[in-house]
């Protein structure tokens, strides 16, 4: 895998993960370009695309589109089934995910991902393994909440 | 507020998200986040200590505002710190900014790396699997030399937890896709393969993938992989009893492991062992079998994660390419698919039958879809689906089929989406050629293509028709005939103008018998597109014209009356200017005998690999392109595809262009020409032939070659391919006139066969202090050592000058540079391994040894150079090829720098041991 994009239907970036070293002006552009293609797909077209060397395989999911950029040679449907499986990690965590909870909560959103995947690489397929590692991770939190009431000095 | 956070809420934070969201206008957003900043930023800066709580939340934040696409500056020390943090949010939240925020050449690197270093040894699993990700998020060349050695013993250590374990391979793996020469090979490559059998099948999962990759790069080390990963695929696919509890996917047994295994194993050829490989094909035709079993759930992900086995099975079917029954089985669940409702389905069913059509035992199988696949192009809603049944049409297509799939090729592109046009073209075009039994048939074709597309039809195209009719003698008669007709319609494609006015100028003699296309016919019904078109296309109408005097001597009159009028002569455009004046003057004054031979019919073109082919080649990518031979694939396709690359980069654009302008001295008629307009006689005197400069001129084309007391010469040269210009300019250092002032270009008897050098004569008078210029035309014939010499002779002040100068035409400068992945490069290498193809030298660096002056030099010498091929980065590599008349010769170089020693030592290997001899030569006088 080469990266993975979240993005709503007015095209705002909600997540991006990238497997391989680019920069930044890359990036952006194939931001860019991903969202013009993939929202201008018709609805019951195919999931697949093909972009300049890459297989691009996207896939919406209420108001959230997620596409996910493969290698040539990396199987189309079983990339279809690594972002439903994200999806059911994402739903199981937040408890029927929307897209408020990714905005929200994006560190998270990060974090669950990096349990899923590694390097491009699909790292742990059991979703229960995956969970018990995520609820794990929130065991681990610290103890002491007196910040957590803390009052903002700046207001809206 | 909406959605409360789990777990450890950053209150602020969602308070902060909750502002922005707020924010009516991009100016608000801005503002808002500047104050943010502001705030953040006065933080960090403060007297008083911030607690880890702070600084995670603040650190949060400028993470936020990066992701929204600002920039950010500062913030990253207080990341760092995080990292040494105890705490596992902390911790977690620096790695994450750490791994999207911190490029690979931060100055912060080394602290990174501190702390990474020591959460892989603080043996508590979770800061690890922290670190691991950190390396794998990053991936840069200073992490991969940091921890490489460290990864592989963690990974096969014994008491390494299994997320670890998996952690640690995958993480290995994707510093073997950064810097593939820093991952060292070693005993612990047989432990890893052993992780095949372990009961984690996670940890299995994660070690494929590693050893699938590994395997690619040297396949030998994991050779053993093969039987453990047979079994293990063969336990999950073909045992119904087997449990993998959460490692079933929707009621299918562990996908994401068995179609990492069918990977791994598409690393090899099918096993030699019997009992191995029947067990792999019994596996084989187990998973075909299911596909024919009632799904066990109606859920997509059910039907997705067993057909994505089922397509990953057929794909090393495929790969093996050894057994018929296999391979048409798996062809008619493909063709099951065509007609699936699933568009997905039918999508990657036209895909994978294009590679099946390319194996000689489903090519007749996968041939037998063809009504469907034309449907599929007619009926299709998703463009990127009519797309693949183009790709397939165009790799079943035989001789049997060929005018059928040509004429719905053709139908089709009345209507196709214009992204995929040109594509269609070019294919249309390839097989109109390949299967051509009758050349009538060609050519209707491709004047079709040219009416329906026109704007998609690329140079490569009609130039190909065109060498096509002037090669086969058969068709000429009826391209002609066709031609006028086509060219009557009153709107027509100026590409069709311009095959018209070319093979009208040669043939259109075969049609003027009759009346209604007699000659003045003919030439007026090219004439009456002339004021539409380029300056291009008028210009070749002009040759046309010419060659129409000689053709037909009773229209020279009107022809000639035009060329005569204001509009010609004097037209604002050079090309068109010049040619007018010349072919009116050349009319005027040669016998019809020099005409004749001037403007004889044009030679049959070097029949060489479609130039058109090498195009398509280009604009899919060699890979995605199934291979059209009559002879199928062998069998393990594996080998084709180096064969494939080879042909692609061995194609030769003709150097048809430069035949077509008659002025860009045409093989014949240059000589003949010089000779109307010049009376100058070219009698060299020997003398000493200055070569001083001549070796400055290796790696560059422009400079001053000679200079004296009165003359300077200099030189501006430019090459492609095959041929090249050079612009001599002569300059007159006094401030007397030369006169009688003559150059002539000799080559030696052997030279002579291997370079062509046409050259136009000067102005016989130079005025003190002028400069004038010469072309000289070049064209490289075979491979060649020597170097032409130009001799220059003139009065100056009643003596006469002698002077010789060695020109710098070398064999490099037909290299075109060649850009191929390390792999290829190493093929290629191995391939070009016979001791009569190497040429090495060891020599002391003449200059300072600059890596940018060496680089630029190299590129200077024509060859591409490819980066990250050479483990050692110091050393350079490089790739092109050389190209003349003849042959291709491709050439591989290393030049290895030693500073300290203050020497160089440069191989080549190229096909011709003549080549690699010269290039060595030249290139080793460089540095």
């Amino acid at each position: 895998m080469r990266f993975l994009l979240l993005f709503s239907r007015q095209g705002k970036l909600r997540l991006q993960k990238w497997f391989t070293a680019m920069t930044d002006r890359e990036k952006k552009k194939i931001i860019r370009e991903m969202t013009t293609i993939v929202l201008a797909r018709q609805p019951r077209s195919c999931n697949f695309l093909q972009w300049k060397d890459l297989k691009i395989i996207y896939k919406r999911y209420a108001s959230l589109y997620f596409c996910l950029a493969v290698e040539n040679q990396e199987n189309e449907l079983l990339a279809l089934e690594v972002i439903h499986r994200y999806v059911e990690l994402l739903d199981k965590y937040f408890g029927n995910v929307c897209e408020l909870d990714i905005i929200f909560n994006f560190e998270k959103a990060y974090f669950i991902l990096d349990e899923f995947l590694m390097g491009g690489e699909i790292q742990e397929t059991s979703k229960q393994i995956v969970n018990r590692a995520i609820e794990s991770s929130d065991m681990l939190q610290e103890d002491d909440h007196s910040e957590w009431y803390e009052v903002e000095l700046f207001g809206p | 507020m909406p959605a409360v956070s789990k777990g450890d809420g950053m209150r602020g934070l969602a308070v902060f998200i909750s502002d922005i969201r707020n924010c009516k206008s991009k100016e608000a957003e801005v503002k808002r986040i500047n104050k943010e900043l502001a705030n953040i930023r006065s933080k960090f800066k403060g007297d008083k200590a911030l607690d880890g709580y702070s600084k995670k939340k603040y650190v949060c934040k400028l993470l936020f505002i990066f992701l929204l696409g600002h920039d950010i500056d500062f913030g990253h020390m207080e990341a760092v710190n995080l990292l040494s943090s105890n705490k596992y949010t902390e911790k977690q939240i620096g790695y994450l900014f750490i791994s999207v925020l911190v490029n690979s050449n931060s100055d912060l690197i080394r602290l990174i790396n501190n702390a990474i270093r020591n959460d892989l040894a603080s043996r508590n699993p979770t800061f690890m699997n922290l670190a691991l990700h950190c390396i794998a998020n990053v991936g840069s060349r200073e992490m991969a030399e940091a921890f490489v050695s460290e990864i592989p013993r963690i990974l096969v250590a014994g008491d390494t937890m299994d997320s670890v374990k998996q952690s640690a391979a995958l993480c290995l793996l994707r510093l073997n896709r950064t810097c593939p020469d820093l991952v060292p090979m070693g005993e612990w490559t047989a432990r890893v393969v052993h992780l095949l059998n372990d009961q984690h099948l996670g940890v299995v999962t994660a070690a494929t993938s590693l050893i699938a990759t590994l395997a690619q790069k040297s396949p030998d080390d994991f050779k053993t992989s093969v039987s453990l990963a047979v079994a293990r695929l063969s336990r999950i696919v073909t045992s119904a009893a087997i449990d993998l509890q959460d490692y079933t996917y929707y009621f299918v047994a562990a996908p994401w492991l068995s179609v990492k295994l069918l990977r791994l194993l598409q690393c090899y050829p099918p096993p030699e062992d019997a009992a191995l490989r029947s067990r792999l094909t019994e596996c084989l035709e187990t998973i075909l079998s299911k596909a024919q079993e009632p799904p066990k759930s109606k859920k997509v992900q059910h039907s997705n994660a067993k057909n994505a086995v089922l397509f990953e099975a057929i794909t090393l079917i495929i790969h093996h390419d050894n057994e018929p029954n296999l391979l048409v089985r798996a062809c008619n669940q493909l063709g099951q698919f065509l007609q699936h409702r699933e568009t997905n389905l039918r999508y990657l069913a036209l895909e994978s039958m294009c590679t099946l059509a390319s194996s000689e035992f489903s090519h007749e199988a996968v041939k037998t879809h063809i009504e469907t696949v034309i449907n599929a192009l007619k009926t299709e809603r998703d463009v990127s689906v009519r797309q693949r049944a183009v790709d397939l049409l165009y790799a079943m297509c035989d001789r049997s089929n060929a005018k059928q799939i040509v004429a719905e090729m053709l139908s089709y592109l009345e209507t196709a989406d214009y992204s995929i046009r040109e594509e269609i073209v070019l294919k249309v075009a390839i097989l109109a050629e390949k299967y051509a039994v009758d050349y009538t048939w060609y050519v209707d074709t491709i004047l079709n293509l040219i009416r329906i597309a026109g704007d998609y039809v690329s140079e490569e195209v009609w130039y190909r028709v065109i060498q096509i009719v002037i090669n086969r003698d058969d068709v000429q008669g009826y391209a002609a005939k066709t031609v006028f007709e086509a060219l009557q319609a009153p709107a027509c494609h100026e590409n069709l103008v311009k095959v018209g006015g070319y093979i009208l100028g040669e043939f259109g003699n075969l049609i003027a018998g009759d009346p209604r296309s007699s000659p003045l016919v003919q030439f007026s019904l090219l004439h009456s597109k002339f004021h539409l078109c380029s300056v291009p296309t008028r210009a070749l109408l002009l040759s046309a014209y010419i060659k129409f005097i000689n053709l037909f001597p009773e229209v020279k009159g009107t022809i000639q009356d035009v060329l005569r009028s204001d509009s010609q002569l004097r037209n604002a455009d050079v090309e068109l200017q010049q040619r007018a004046v010349e072919y009116l003057r050349l009319s005027c004054i040669a016998s019809t005998d020099i005409l004749a031979t001037v403007l004889e019919e044009m030679p049959p073109f070097p029949e060489k690999e479609s130039s058109i082919l090498a195009k398509l080649k280009k604009k899919k990518g060699s890979s995605k392109l199934p291979d059209l031979n009559d002879a199928r694939r062998n069998i393990n396709g594996s080998t084709n595809h180096t064969e494939d690359t080879e042909t692609a980069e061995k194609v030769s654009t003709h150097s048809f262009t430069d035949k077509l302008n008659v002025n860009s001295t045409p093989s014949t008629g240059a000589s003949l020409l010089v000779d109307v307009f010049s009376d100058v006689s070219n009698t060299p005197a020997p003398n000493d032939v200055s070569e001083e400069h001549f070796l400055r001129f290796v790696c560059k084309n422009n400079g001053v070659i000679f200079e004296n007391q009165l003359l300077q010469i200099g030189l501006k040269s430019e090459y492609r391919q095959n041929l090249g210009r050079m612009y001599v300019f002569y300059g007159n250092k006094t401030s007397t006139q030369f006169l009688s002032f003559s150059s002539s270009v000799s080559s030696n008897d052997l030279l002579q066969t291997q370079l062509n050098i046409h050259t136009k004569t000067v102005d016989p008078v130079i005025d003190g202090g002028a400069q004038v210029q010469q072309i000289l035309n070049i064209e490289c014939l075979s491979d060649f050592s020597d170097a032409p010499v130009l001799h220059i002779q003139f009065r100056y002040g009643g003596a006469l000058q002698n002077i010789a100068v060695k020109l710098p035409v070398m064999l490099n400068k037909f290299f075109q540079p060649t850009e191929m992945t390390s792999q290829d490069f190493f093929q290629r290498w191995k391939q070009l391994g016979a001791p009569q193809q190497e040429v090495q030298k060891i020599f002391k660096a003449q200059h300072q040894m600059d890596s940018d002056v060496a680089k630029a030099k190299l590129l200077g010498f024509g060859v591409a150079l490819l980066d990250g091929v050479d483990p050692n980065p110091a050393n350079f590599v490089g790739a092109g090829i050389i190209h003349s008349k003849t042959t291709q010769v491709g050439c591989l170089i290393r030049l290895e720098p030693n500073t300290q020693a203050q020497m160089y030592r440069l191989t080549l290997r190229t096909s011709k041991d003549s080549v690699s001899q010269r290039l060595c030569e030249l290139l080793s006088e460089q540095f």
